[in-house]
């Protein structure tokens, strides 16, 4: 009965999203106030509608009735409370459910806080919002219902493949959707701006926040993912070129991008079809991610609903949005473009830099992940584009990125000064040289490590400079650096951590690549392991039964006294086993053990590892994430806020050239 | 020629689409991993067999003049456990005729393994070392070949055999090439 009631709510939902998409964009073409006045009320009622979706499939879960086939599929009836739940999304069909709630939860949101925004360009961003709605419900509907029954229900279910079962993949997939589909508002918004002809910096205002909001989420759940394959897998490795993760990363390096030049189109007024550009472009990556897990066009891990007919599906409404849109650009854009004339040396300069650079990215790892696609259409051969290309692709662009990242903030608007900048930045020079030195003297790093590690402290230091520079440090008395310091607009901090962030990123990425040691080898109880100058002492096999497993567990003992635990799992149910490494999370590493399959006369395979600063790299995401919040939290940036200024500034096409953030 | 500029975005979607679509309208399907010995004899063996005192399994013995299927297995592999029922069932129904090529492990294991799910293989070859595996181009175990009466590869399939998969391209098949 539940489950119907959800399936109708679902319907419903469709309905609505098609209200919400037609009668607005009718409305914005005849001027009607009261037409498009609908997309407002009709975009929470859509969100309401989808919710009790949301919430009937998980009631599902939750009692265990397995007469839903979704729901005898995917969980069992002795599975923890926790990951009842989130069996709702570790699946396709309720995948794509979390996909359209998260949707509709961004379209209420506008709706929730736009009321400043104009009339016409509410209605409009909501009606594409719907649109994008319409084309997903009919795909859940059409193609991948979660509420389907089983005329015998089975008396338990298939259960949840074990991998899944854990904490970090109940968080990742939320996570990331929330980035992914956070896209579509600053896609909508872009869409919208196209329709009107029009994009002034009070719409860079709008589109920034919610670029913002979506990428903190991308990049949590990004780092969600990696963090999970580097303790889950077991093999040690936090990143792997797979197709689906460069589609994670496609739409990151995309809303970088857009991030910083929705900067320029506020303060400038310049560049932007480019920044419409990128909002499409961004929103595009998310689709085709979607697209490549869903379709299973391309092998991957993640590859759990291979069906023809689904991928064409979504091919579809993947064409149908960027074709749409970028008719609509080639259409509308030429006639946007400002006379934003720049110079190369001032801060637009530096902003335009990272742009280019984020695309090349973005554009190379595209290349990368669709060659195989692409080689096997036209020769039949099966090749697959691993870490080789893109490590020697990517790494090298981003080189200049950092470089330019540590002198960018600090040059002026309009025209800057790049050798009192380049001056400005002595301490930088030190430290990085500094850095060198010491790397390649007291620990003998290869030339790659070297860079990496140069770059960070190039980095970090710079940013610090940055800040310093800003309160004018050492240059006023210290009590006004002070005050200047706490009066610093928070968007200036969330730039700062989130550069930062970078740099702790790359320091925990280059101690991982180039400083790890690994020892593999057969063990017998008691034998002592020796790696990186450590020693552990293998104490053997115990048993243990789990709440839906068996286990053996491998102990192993450090030299500390320390006692850390790997286990194999074997989930009966799912006739699967996992591994659960031990790791010992460090500030200076992890060391990070896995027992193996059982070898002969009572013998076990181990795999130690020690990833020396690998904490780092999550330290590191975390530290933009929380960059991107800081700046979310700003006062000029918050999406809600009651702004007298906002209104504003709708007229004065200049009006966000304010001195508080230079 | 400004405009010209700003419908590149549109070639490259258009361009994009076509690439994404071409394999899916071709009804290319990734898992799918051809043998390089397509329609070539099954590489020559001469392998214990599982059971002890029953000689030899050669791999002409494999020519037996209908189609067989040849199951690359291993005790210590999940999905060979999986499949080990649906096998079972359908040689009990006089669908298939299977061999087994013990993979990697060893004759205790095996039959242990054996004992505990029942035994669906005609007969078992022990490939200790895996260098019949090697031969083969195993590319992960589990791996089902089909094989023709004249004892010449036809069709590989990588990965834990399904009902859709036996029923929907191994039995037509070998129906197929039974003629």
């Amino acid at each position: 009965m539940i489950a119907e009631l959800g399936h109708l709510a679902l319907i419903a939902a469709l309905v609505v999203a098609l209200v919400q998409t037609l009668i607005p964009l009718y409305g914005a073409a005849v001027a009607d106030p009261r037409l498009m006045a609908i997309a407002r009320p009709a975009a929470m009622v859509q969100f309401l509608a989808i919710g009790i979706s949301f919430a009937a499939l998980t009631q599902a879960y939750l009692v265990s009735d397995f007469s839903v086939v979704n729901v005898a599929m995917n969980s069992h009836s002795s599975k923890p409370l926790i990951y009842k739940i989130s069996g709702v999304w570790a699946n396709h069909e309720g995948s794509m459910l979390l996909w359209v709630l998260i949707l509709a939860l961004f379209g209420a949101a506008v709706a929730a806080f736009g009321r400043n925004l104009p009339l016409d360009l509410r209605a409009r961003t909501l009606a594409v919002q719907g649109l994008i709605g319409v084309g997903f419900l009919a795909f859940i509907l059409f193609t991948s219902n979660p509420f389907e029954r089983i005329p015998n229900p089975p008396l338990d279910g298939n259960g949840l493949n074990p991998l899944l079962q854990d904490i970090g993949l109940a968080l990742h997939p939320p996570m990331l959707y929330l980035g992914y589909v956070g896209l579509s508002t600053t896609f909508s918004f872009a869409v919208a701006a196209l329709l009107e002809g029009r994009v002034d910096p009070a719409w860079a205002r709008w589109v920034r926040p919610w670029t913002l909001a979506a990428w903190c989420a991308l990049t949590a759940g990004i780092a969600l993912g990696s963090g999970w394959a580097y303790y889950e897998l077991g093999w040690g490795g936090w990143w792997f070129w797979d197709p689906v993760e460069n589609a994670s990363f496609m739409p990151w390096l995309a809303a970088t991008a857009l991030l910083h030049s929705a900067i320029v189109v506020e303060k400038r007024g310049a560049l932007k079809s480019w920044t419409v550009f990128l909002a499409l472009v961004a929103f595009a990556m998310s689709l085709l991610g979607t697209f490549l897990v869903r379709s299973g066009v391309l092998t991957s891990v993640h590859a759990f609903a291979v069906d023809p007919d689904r991928g064409l599906f979504i091919l579809g409404l993947l064409a149908v949005a960027i074709v749409g849109s970028f008719i609509l650009f080639a259409w509308r854009a030429p006639k946007m473009e400002s006379g934003g004339m720049f110079r190369p040396v001032s801060r637009e300069g530096g902003l335009v830099l990272n742009n280019l650079i984020m695309s090349t990215a973005a554009a190379t790892v595209l290349i990368g992940t669709l060659y195989p696609l692409a080689l096997e259409s036209m020769t039949g051969e099966k090749v697959s584009v691993g870490p080789p290309y893109f490590e020697a692709t990517v790494v090298p662009i981003m080189i200049p990125a950092i470089l330019a990242l540590g002198i960018g903030p600090l040059l002026a608007w309009k025209r800057a000064n790049l050798k009192a900048a380049l001056i400005k930045l002595w301490p930088s020079y030190l430290a990085t040289a500094g850095m060198a030195v010491v790397a390649l003297v007291l620990l003998g790093a290869p030339v790659g490590a070297i860079l990496g590690l140069s770059l960070a402290v190039w980095l970090a230091v710079s940013v610090l400079v940055e800040w310093a520079d800003r309160i004018k440090l050492f240059r006023i008395p210290f009590g006004q650096s002070a005050s200047r310091a706490a009066g610093l607009p928070r968007a200036a901090y969330g730039m700062s951590l989130a550069h930062l962030g970078m740099a702790v990123f790359i320091l925990g990425a280059v101690g991982e690549t180039f400083f790890s040691s690994e020892v593999v080898r057969y063990v017998d109880p008691g034998d002592k392991i020796e790696i990186a100058g450590r020693e552990l002492v293998f104490e053997g096999v115990e048993h243990r039964q789990g709440p839906n497993y068996v286990a053996e567990v491998g102990i192993f003992k450090l030299e500390d006294g320390e006692v850390m635990e790997s286990e194999r799992r074997v989930y009966p149910v799912e006739q699967t086993s996992t591994t659960e490494a031990a790791i010992r999370p460090r500030a200076w590493g992890d060391i990070y053990a896995v027992l193996g399959e059982k070898a002969d006369n009572g013998r076990s395979t181990i795999r130690i590892y020690v990833k020396p600063l690998v904490l780092w790299i999550w330290i590191g995401c975390g530290l933009m994430t929380l960059g991107g919040l800081v700046s979310l939290a700003d006062r000029r940036l918050r999406v809600g806020a009651p702004g007298k200024r906002r209104a504003e500034a709708w007229t004065p096409a200049h009006a966000g050239m304010d001195a508080g953030d230079d | 020629m400004r405009r010209l500029f700003f419908l590149l975005p549109l070639l490259g979607a258009l361009f994009l689409i076509g690439w994404l679509g071409y394999p899916i309208l071709a009804g290319h399907n990734p898992q799918v991993l051809p043998s390089a010995l397509l329609d070539k004899p099954v590489p020559a063996f001469d392998l214990p067999s599982l059971e002890e005192g029953d000689g030899s399994v050669t791999s002409t013995e494999l020519a037996t003049g209908a189609p067989v299927l040849l199951n690359v297995f291993a005790s210590w592999c999940a999905p060979c456990r999986a499949e080990i029922p649906l096998m079972r069932r359908l040689v009990d129904d006089g669908a298939i005729t299977v061999y087994g090529l013990a993979y990697k492990d060893e004759p205790k294991a095996t039959r242990d393994f054996l004992k505990t799910l029942g035994n669906p293989y005609k007969r078992i070859a022990v490939d200790r070392n895996g260098r019949v595996g090697i031969d083969l181009g195993v590319y992960g175990v589990p791996e089902t070949y089909v094989i023709d009466g004249q004892g010449r590869i036809r069709y590989r399939h990588v990965g834990e055999l399904t009902r859709s998969v036996v029923e929907e391209q191994l039995i037509p098949l070998m129906r197929e090439i039974a003629g």
